[in-house]
């Protein structure tokens, strides 16, 4: 099987252990990945001004490149470029007139009328490789290892666009169940990260990270999962600062779901680069007999 | 500069060239607008020397006239249409109907930097050069490119923190300014496009270790016994030298080719 493959300008820089974590997967999976020629900037974060037409052009151009190359599907990693693209393709897919604006201004470039579809990968490995597949193709179990899966804000919102409805937290948990992990559900699970936030003041960014994993330590989590660079920045880069602050009591580990996925089959560590995770990420892996042996 | 000295031929065909151009005999002249005033000039001139036919002289805004400093971008449309177009005046042939404009210089931001200090992250890039995540992937810095650069592929690469695909693929870039002129971000491409390719040169691109050695080897005297005796010899026997010297054949395969005389290796 192979898929085409959308990367986003984060995965090449701080979160490239999202991606190189996904590219071992898949290939243990059999899965071949073609990434996209000449892709630019996903155009994160979604412009929601009704006639800013141009901040649609960037996402679309993605798009246009996939369908160049023949592909039905376009699978991405990061929950910010899944969330643009698909919506930029819904734009361009129902509104024929907004279509219409940006084919004619885009004369540049091939028409696109939606014809791909953007996959997150979540779904694709629910869809096309399945978790009894995944379940199989495991080499160490994360057993024991309790893991509440962190969706965020844009996996899910809005509704045309999510991954699963609103609430719904069944793509995640079904893949950590498949790896033998036990999942652990919590409230906060949609909460938002405090996305940009930061830039602004970091106090309101704080808080609502702290909310998010205490909860998660309350519900008898030891690690979040997720798949969201911003997410993985405010709950898991500043955690530490957390912890000092006195805003979150003891270490909860974050990892993208690609990274669980990866030990799960038995890739090596550093082939899932937990350099780029806080420290106590793969310290909690190796305390759990969670890596494969050297 | 003209061939009009071969006396025997009935007609003088003369030449159009040189900083006046000589509108040869018979030839056809076409309508060009230059910024926005009509004039009739020799059609297969470039818009270069058209517009010095017209009677304008640069001062500047013309460098090399061989399409390779980038001093002369121009900005042209034809009449009925509105589609802009973008050439170098010196390479850009005038075609009937042209609305011409030059833009010399774009007062495109220029961050200043040492590059001995600044290290081979693309951080350092995105600091100096904020707005390079304004772009909006329009597209029309590439189409405005004379050299057919893939500025927004280059401009994605950086955002991407992939330096050396940024220095490869801006490589024909002559600095001519019009991707900048184009660009609804504000964003200088081609100033950071150089910032890229002095960053990989500095940091990431391989030194080159053969050199590295011969500047060592010449630095510590190797070849300072051979120079003295060149120097020393007489204008004949200088010639003798050269002329009976040995050559690697053009085409010899890379490392087949040895000389007769190895006292100098």
């Amino acid at each position: 099987m192979k898929i085409s493959y959308y990367p986003g300008c984060t995965l090449k820089t701080k979160a490239a252990n999202l991606e190189a974590a996904a590219v071992a997967s898949l290939a243990v999976l059999g899965v071949e990945v073609e990434e996209i020629d000449r892709w630019n900037c996903c155009g994160a974060v979604f412009s929601l001004t009704a006639d800013d037409l141009i901040h649609q052009v960037g996402p679309v151009r993605n798009l246009v490149r996939a369908k160049e190359k023949g592909a039905d599907q376009l699978v991405t990693l990061c929950s910010m470029c899944y969330n643009t693209l698909a919506r930029a393709n819904r734009i361009v897919r129902d509104d024929t007139v907004k279509r219409d604006t940006i084919n004619r201004f885009m004369d540049d470039e091939i028409d696109y009328a939606g014809e791909v579809e953007v996959v997150h990968m979540l779904t694709f490995l629910a869809r096309e490789v399945g978790w009894q597949k995944i379940r199989e193709a495991v080499k160490v179990p994360l057993t024991g290892l309790r893991v509440s899966p962190y969706y965020g804000c844009t996996l899910q919102r809005p509704a045309d666009v999510g991954i699963e409805p609103f609430g719904s937290f069944s793509l995640m948990t079904g893949l950590l169940e498949a790896l033998g992990a036990t999942v652990v559900p919590f409230a906060a699970a949609d909460t938002c990260c405090g996305s940009y936030q930061v830039l602004n003041g970091e106090g309101g960014a704080k808080s609502t990270a702290a909310v998010i994993i205490n909860d998660a330590a309350q519900a008898g989590a030891e690690a979040l999962a997720t798949s969201c660079p911003l997410c993985e920045y405010n709950l898991g880069k500043r955690q530490e600062q957390l912890i000092t602050s006195g805003q979150v009591e003891a270490p909860v580990p974050t990892f993208y779901f690609t990274q669980l996925l990866a030990v799960a089959l038995g890739v090596a560590p550093e082939s899932c680069l937990f350099d780029l995770n806080d420290a106590a990420s793969l310290a909690l892996l190796k305390n759990k007999n969670c890596l494969v042996a050297a | 500069m003209c061939d009009a000295d071969n006396t025997t031929t009935k007609k003088t065909i003369r030449v159009a060239t040189g900083d006046r151009a000589i509108l040869p005999e018979g030839a056809k002249t076409i309508p060009v607008y230059i910024m926005g005033k009509k004039y009739e000039v020799p059609e297969t001139l470039t818009i270069m020397k058209a517009m010095e036919y017209a009677g304008f002289k640069f001062l500047r805004g013309a460098g090399c006239r061989g399409g390779i400093c980038g001093a002369c971008p121009t900005v042209y449309r034809m009449a009925g249409d509105y589609k802009l177009h973008f050439g170098l005046a010196c390479q850009t042939v005038v075609e009937a109907d042209m609305y011409l404009a030059q833009i010399p210089f774009f007062p495109a931001n220029r961050a200043e930097y040492n590059i001995e200090e600044i290290g081979g992250a693309a951080e350092a890039i995105h600091a100096l050069y904020p707005e390079l995540f304004r772009c909006v992937a329009c597209n029309l810095c590439t189409k405005a490119c004379p050299m057919d650069v893939d500025v927004l592929g280059y401009i994605s690469a950086l955002k991407q923190g992939n330096i050396k695909k940024a220095a490869e693929l801006s490589f024909d870039c002559i600095q001519c300014g019009l991707c900048a002129s184009r660009c609804m971000g504000e964003i200088p491409q081609y100033h950071i496009a150089q910032l890229a390719r002095r960053v990989y040169g500095r940091y990431i691109q391989p030194r080159a270790e053969h050199l590295q050695k011969r500047v060592g080897e010449i630095e510590s005297g190797k070849y300072d016994a051979m120079l003295q005796e060149l120097s020393a010899m007489s204008k004949e026997d200088l010639e003798k030298c050269y002329v009976e010297r040995e050559r690697e054949p053009d085409l010899a395969p890379p490392g087949t080719w040895q000389p007769k005389e190895t006292r100098y290796l």
